[in-house]
């Protein structure tokens, strides 16, 4: 028994209608118009293209992948609520899904009635259910609300509830779909619990998160589904990171797309006088190509073209770079630097070169200006561009991340 | 068709659960709360004895009790299906997250619908028992009745709640068609009132049969027609099997479709 798999998938396709997908239903009136209509190959989309995967028991299996990547389709066949189209799904043992906390509730049931509801649902009899009674409500943690309507119950306590009853059916085979991520944090703490004890005890899970520091913990294998093809599959660590840097890189070239799109620059708010005007930005990175993520620690090249309209005096070009939550994280200007533009020509290209873009990952804006010495302003644009940095652990804060080390020593010496 | 009755037969613990959780939700937090399962007919019956004693006056001995005989299995009958018709589409998360034997979800309206219609005999008898109906051993033969009514129930509903899931107009033709059907089957007015020339047309339709097979039972005292009974007998199991065959084929889309 130990040899074979808990769960073995081979060659996994699912294709949903598309027709189905725009909730374009058939209709009397379609049938009777079309009733022969055929449906061709581009009438699908293809969710799952070709899935293998082998899951040994007592194994915990992550799914991460970008949203509509195919995720809860597998998740659903391996719980065989959907039918393949092709290759086959085996699950042997008894199956519970944590797709769905609650399934069947009746608001104006009282949680001990909901309990009975629920387990049957989930395939318990009576018995198993009564022999369970007070784990699932101990585990719960309602106490006296046991016996009110689940309809007043905060959802906090719904998926409690839920969740008591669905980990008590005691499977073999346990598919979790993204339950960890509600209820508070002790709750949290419990389910994490209750994980921990289905793995010592020897049990297969299968989880779907985008919580990735939770799959990095529980999971012995993970797998990054794409576009509905496993695109990276094995030691956790290594298939997070790739998954990280994929997403990455999807981001740079969408913004760079957007970019490219923008034919005029799309400023949230621009004002000024006119007498310069600021035609293009771009942001760079150390090749000069442009780019919508960098890399913390790495250059950033910021490119303003301008035009003067009208003869200008002391002209002086900045740039603000915010967080995504408005702080600003530096700001300069040319005429703070000490730079003299002089007699700048008609129309050209500004270039304020970052050698280490020592910020923390996330989100930032940019403004650009083009303004006299006193303050006039010639030409503002706020959040004109947006990138994102990448890079280094996730998890620090601030504003700032510094070049840095650690190091101990003991008294007395220099560490 | 057999695997598909044994698993339900399989699941009645859960059928049952699903059934007591649709009888008792139905009125749960109102003030008469379950008393509503016997109101609602007697309303009803008031309704209609009025409008048919009082204003059409249609001449009758005891006309009350005749129509409440075929009213209370058509209300079984028609919210059956009207009720049934959604049962898959509106099973929600139970359909489309939770992996279940469907068929429960459109025996679950049946069974309750049935089991209200049982309960609201006691009323039947209590107006037979008013108006000097008297009981005869012909009433046994409301089991045999009441079993083929069930069926054909069963079999238009499982049918109807698979096509529903595709067509999702059914739901809506099915309640104007069942008021159609209402007043085609002599339920409101004796056989007699029927012209003549439209009487064969009545042996046509199962519902009229299985309401003149209520009327002989309960209030004409006598055992019902068996040829034409034995008839619907036959259609229902037919209609059961093509339901079965049409909804096994198709269960595995349900939860895709919704």
């Amino acid at each position: 028994m130990s040899e074979q798999a808990a769960i073995e998938v081979t060659g996994l396709v699912k294709r949903f209608r598309r027709e189905m997908l725009k909730r374009d239903y058939t209709t009397w009136k379609t049938l009777l118009l079309r009733p022969f209509q055929r449906r061709g190959p581009g009438d699908f989309l293809t969710v799952l293209d070709g899935v293998d995967l082998s899951v040994p028991p007592g194994s915990t299996l992550a799914i991460i992948g970008e949203n509509g990547s195919g995720k809860s389709t597998l998740l659903k066949i391996l719980a065989g609520i959907y039918k393949a189209d092709q290759g086959e799904a085996r699950v042997r043992g008894r199956v519970s899904s944590l797709i769905e906390l609650g399934a069947g509730f009746h608001p104006e049931f009282s949680g001990r009635e909901n309990i009975f509801l629920n387990g049957t649902i989930l395939g318990l009899s009576k018995k198993e259910i009564q022999a369970r009674f007070e784990d699932i409500v101990a585990y719960s943690g309602l106490g006296d609300f046991i016996e009110a309507p689940v309809r007043t119950y905060s959802s906090g306590m719904y998926v409690r509830l839920g969740f008591a009853v669905a980990v008590n059916v005691d499977p073999d085979v346990l598919l979790v779909d993204e339950v960890l991520a509600v209820g508070d944090e002790a709750f949290a703490h419990k389910c994490e619990a209750k994980l921990n004890q289905f793995r010592s005890e020897g049990k297969t899970i299968v989880m779907v998160s985008h919580d990735l520091i939770a799959v990095k913990k529980f999971a012995d294998e993970v797998i990054w589904l794409d576009g509905g093809k496993v695109a990276a599959q094995g030691e956790p660590a290594m298939v997070i990171d790739a998954y990280r840097q994929g997403v990455a890189r999807r981001e740079d070239q969408v913004g760079r797309k957007r970019a490219q799109a923008q034919a005029e620059l799309a400023a949230k708010r621009r004002w000024g006088h006119g007498e310069v005007e600021i035609t293009a930005v771009r942001l760079l990175d150390e090749q000069g190509a442009p780019h919508a993520v960098f890399t913390s620690g790495r250059p950033l090249g910021v490119e303003i073209d301008y035009q003067i309209k009208a003869p200008v005096q002391d002209l002086v070009f900045g740039v603000a770079l915010h967080t995504s939550a408005g702080v600003l994280a530096y700001g300069s200007n040319t005429d703070l630097d000490g730079i003299e533009l002089g007699e700048p020509p008609k129309q050209g290209t500004v270039r304020l070169a970052i050698e280490s873009l020592d910020l923390v990952q996330g989100s930032y804006l940019l403004d650009v200006a083009a303004h006299a010495a006193d303050g006039r302003a010639y030409d503002y644009l706020t959040q004109v561009a947006s990138f994102e940095v990448r890079g280094g652990p996730s998890g620090d804060e601030g504003v700032w991340r510094p070049a840095h080390s650690w190091s101990l020593a003991p008294p007395g010496e220099s560490a | 068709m057999v695997s598909h009755l044994s698993e339900l037969a399989k699941h009645r613990a859960l059928l049952w659960a699903l059934t007591t959780r649709e009888l008792k939700g139905r009125y749960r937090g109102s003030l008469f709360g379950f008393l509503w399962t016997f109101l609602n007919p007697l309303m009803l019956l008031g309704v209609y004895a009025l409008v048919f004693s009082v204003y059409f006056r249609i001449q009758m001995d005891h006309y009350a009790v005749f129509m409440f005989t075929g009213l209370l299995p058509w209300v079984f009958f028609s919210s059956s299906l009207n009720e049934g018709a959604g049962a898959i589409t509106d099973g929600g998360s139970l359909v489309t997250k939770v992996l279940f034997p469907l068929q429960v979800l459109p025996a679950v309206k049946v069974l309750a619908n049935f089991v209200n219609y049982l309960l609201s005999l006691p009323i039947l008898f209590a107006f037979f028992l008013a108006n000097g109906v008297d009981f005869t051993w012909c009433l046994l033969g409301f089991f045999i009745v009441a079993g083929v009514h069930l069926v054909f129930t069963y079999a238009l509903t499982l049918l109807l709640s698979a096509a529903n899931v595709f067509l999702r107009d059914t739901k809506h033709i099915i309640g104007n068609l069942l008021t159609l059907w209402f007043f085609l089957t002599p339920i409101l007015y004796p056989l007699a009132q029927v012209p003549d020339a439209f009487r064969p047309l009545v042996y046509f339709n199962p519902a009229a049969i299985i309401t003149l097979a209520y009327h002989d039972v309960f209030f004409w005292g006598r055992w019902p027609a068996w040829g034409p009974l034995a008839g619907v007998a036959a259609l229902s199991l037919v209609l059961l099997f093509m339901a079965v065959v049409i909804f096994e084929n198709h269960k595995e889309y349900f939860a895709e479709k919704i």
